[in-house]
């Protein structure tokens, strides 16, 4: 009888898989999963800011195709993961919200920008513009489709992302992790945590170089996380279920041009 | 002018350059002897019995034969289209649909080179064009409006968007499956079937196309092709299962298309030619302007409809600007398309040729003083060397007709307003040129002048996200961008 080679499961950050600089791990799901310190959160903020230049910059119909790949390969690996999730209509929807979310790239600035008429001899515009570092905290259910409702909408516009995954159901998402790894997605843009809730949420939501804020998954203390929050003003974010560019938009600033139009 | 200047831009271009032969390999491209017609998802013969073949413009070599469709072989194709429309396109999710172009978009990213040479080779642009402008355009157009086809009521709030039904689409020859691509993308992401007809003289992409429809598994019918000559195109026009027509091409063939659909209720949208304007300000940076300028006009042979076919200089820096665009135009390439170092390609056709040839001797006749610098053309094949006029007036045939081949037309101005009402005297309004690196000014000057398509100190840029249209009797309606979804939508 052959012995099946057990899988780690790690941290993702800054494009590798470290484990935490804590040493420590936790059960869940069966398997011994990292236990990010609040360390390794500040480590993930790093290399976000670090990735967020890059990203930012990329054209969007380049980014889009990113995410398009990330489907692409995330359908490669469908068996896995609906043996992880046990829900082939939950994978599915995760796969497709990639899908989803890539056609938006080229569009938001159509959508959500203008060229508007003022009343004097100007030309005026205002483009959206990714907010930078997006802490991220998903929901515990469902820890896969629910993971990607959160995380796509927010590097799509050019953001970079700390997320915090499913406390219970984490390793969806760091299988998610290995599918981002290999889809042309440039390391740091999506940095994965794994861990207690209660160690890591507080963190991310005082941290002082993170922009915005996404709680949809931080059940416990959501109001002391947002009065953290407010230290440095991050953008705290509530989108409510389903999809909508108004997802993506609640992470982009708004930026207003003025040019004088004359001879 | 400095002495240094004048030295600079008088001295002859060097000939210690000899680049050597850099060809593209055609060995990527399958050649059919014989194509049929592409409908219901099925190679189908011609009822009309017809085929003819496609000629390579830089050999006149014979690529393979190409059905041309007759009256009942169009009605064939359109019934395809409808049943296509009724059974299943318009039911599939739009999700789905939206699938199936990324699969295409992606096909063509995987098979670029083969298509490049294919286009090269049928069309006589040089694969330097094709390869990494109507390529990746054309790819880059179906992934943009893949992304729209399950978000269309974020396209038009508040409306309620359908689809129209079937799409009769006719495509000219100067940027086949980029013009394929604008009409196909948006017509289908919105819900509609197609029936296409390629130009007469290049149909080899097109049907090439229709392998990557079936790779993609599309369902039958929802894209048919139908190769042939102008009737077939008329066929397509005025068959009543056609719900909307969309025409690029000629300003002529437009205005007959628009009557051939008067009364009908057929939605329409046409783009036409042009004449476009170049318009050089004496603050320009002037090597990049010229630079603009040699882009503008010799880019795809001239074969453009929104070339910079007038340059309008400002008289100030009209000598220096003259010299440069001279000297720069002695170190253009025309050769063989399929050569890496080719900058300008081969005349598409034979007849193209024999219009440009009638337009330039009139230019000469009308008292314009003609340049072209020392040019060896190939022996077969059909060819035309990079031509600039200057002393030309506004009324003559060179500044007022779409020549659609590398010869540029030299006017001059001296003030703003002067360039506007030159730039706008002109039945067309495709696009126009403005050089000049003073902010206001291109602002007011993209206020003021007529044209759907303003480039700013560049020229000749195109994006799936850029709406691209005319003015006047350049035609109506856009392609590209959220808008150049409208025309194929019906709003309740």
């Amino acid at each position: 009888m052959r012995l099946p080679v057990k899988k780690t499961y790690k941290l993702y950050v800054g494009g590798a898989f470290p484990r935490s600089e804590s040493g420590r791990s936790y059960d869940a799901e069966g398997a011994n999963v990292a236990r990010a310190s609040r360390k390794d959160l500040r480590d993930a903020v790093r290399a976000a800011r670090e990735a967020f230049p890059k990203w930012a910059s990329m054209t969007a119909y380049n980014r889009g195709q990113v995410l398009y790949r990330v489907a692409e390969i995330m359908e490669g690996r469908r068996a896995q993961f609906v043996e992880l999730t046990g829900d082939e209509a939950e994978v599915d929807a995760a796969i497709d919200s990639w899908v989803w979310y890539a056609g938006w790239a080229d569009k938001l600035a159509q959508v959500l920008g203008s060229s508007n008429p003022v009343a004097g001899p100007y030309f005026n515009f205002t483009v959206p513009e990714p907010t930078g570092v997006v802490g991220v905290v998903a929901p515990e259910e469902p820890a896969l489709a629910g993971f990607v409702a959160r995380l796509a909408p927010v590097i799509v516009g050019g953001n970079v992302a700390v997320i915090v995954a499913s406390q219970k159901r984490p390793l969806a998402a760091v299988t998610l992790a290995e599918v981002l790894a290999t889809s042309d997605v440039p390391g740091g843009v999506v940095n994965v945590l794994t861990g207690r809730k209660d160690e890591l949420c507080a963190v991310l939501a005082s941290h002082m170089d993170v922009n915005a804020v996404d709680l949809s998954g931080a059940d416990d203390e959501r109001e002391e996380l947002e009065r953290l929050a407010a230290d440095n003003v991050k953008r705290v974010v509530s989108n409510g279920d389903g999809q909508s560019p108004w997802h993506v938009a609640a992470f982009l600033e708004l930026k207003t041009v003025w040019h004088p139009i004359g001879v | 002018m400095t002495e240094i200047e004048k030295r600079q831009d008088r001295s002859p271009v060097p000939s210690a350059f000899d680049y050597a032969p850099a060809p593209e390999s055609r060995e990527i491209v399958t050649l059919e002897d014989r194509y049929d017609l592409f409908i219901g998802g099925e190679w189908v013969e011609p009822k009309s019995g017809e085929y003819a073949p496609t000629i390579s413009p830089s050999s006149e070599e014979p690529l393979a034969e190409v059905a041309y469709a007759g009256a009942e072989d169009v009605g064939t194709a359109v019934e395809a289209a409808g049943e296509a429309f009724e059974d299943g396109w318009s039911d599939i999710t739009p999700a789905e649909r939206a699938k199936y172009l990324y699969r295409i978009a992606r096909i063509l990213q995987e098979r670029s080179r083969e298509f490049a040479v294919l286009e090269s080779l049928d069309g006589g642009k040089p694969i330097r064009e094709s390869r990494d402008v109507d390529l990746p355009l054309s790819a880059a157009h179906f992934f943009y409006y893949a992304g729209w086809a399950d978000k269309l009521e974020y396209a038009f709030p508040n409306r309620k968007p359908k689809a129209l039904g079937v799409a009769g689409q006719i495509i000219p020859w100067n940027f086949p499956l980029l013009m394929l691509s604008w009409k196909i993308a948006p017509a289908l992401a919105s819900g509609n079937t197609v029936v296409l007809k390629p130009a007469e003289s290049t149909p080899l992409t097109a049907l090439l196309f229709c392998d990557v429809v079936r790779q993609a598994e599309l369902p039958p019918g929802v894209v048919n092709i139908v190769t042939g000559d102008g009737r077939a195109g008329a066929e397509l026009v005025k068959h009543p299962g056609v719900d909307k027509v969309a025409f690029t091409g000629s300003t002529d063939v437009g205005k007959e298309i628009q009557r051939a659909v008067a009364g009908t209720g057929k939605k329409l949208t046409l783009e036409l030619g042009g004449k476009a304007a170049n318009i050089i300000f004496d603050d320009a940076p002037l090597d990049q302007a010229v630079e603009g300028i040699i882009n503008g006009i010799y880019f795809n042979q001239g074969h453009v409809c929104c070339a910079g076919s007038r340059l309008l200089v400002q008289e100030s820096i009209y000598e220096q600007v003259i010299a440069k665009l001279k000297r720069r135009m002695g170190t253009l390439r025309v050769g063989d398309p399929l050569d890496k170092n080719t900058d300008i390609g081969a005349i598409n056709s034979k007849e193209q040729l024999e219009k440009i040839k009638e337009l330039v001797a009139a230019g000469e006749e009308e008292g314009a003083e003609i340049f072209q610098p020392p040019c060896r053309l190939p022996e077969k094949g059909w060819w035309f060397a990079p031509t600039v006029f200057t002393n030309v007036a506004q009324s003559y045939r060179v500044a007022q007709e779409e020549i659609f081949g590398p010869v540029l037309s030299v006017l001059t101005f001296r003030t703003p307003d002067e360039a506007v009402e030159k730039a706008n005297n002109t039945p067309y309004g495709l696009s126009a040129g403005v050089w000049t690196e003073k902010g206001s000014r291109i602002l007011s000057m993209a206020q003021r002048l007529r044209a759907g398509v303003i480039w700013a100190n560049t020229y000749n840029r195109f994006d799936p996200a850029s709406p691209f249209g005319g003015y006047k009797e350049s035609g109506f309606g856009r392609e590209g961008g959220r808008h150049g979804l409208e025309p194929y939508m019906r709003f309740e």
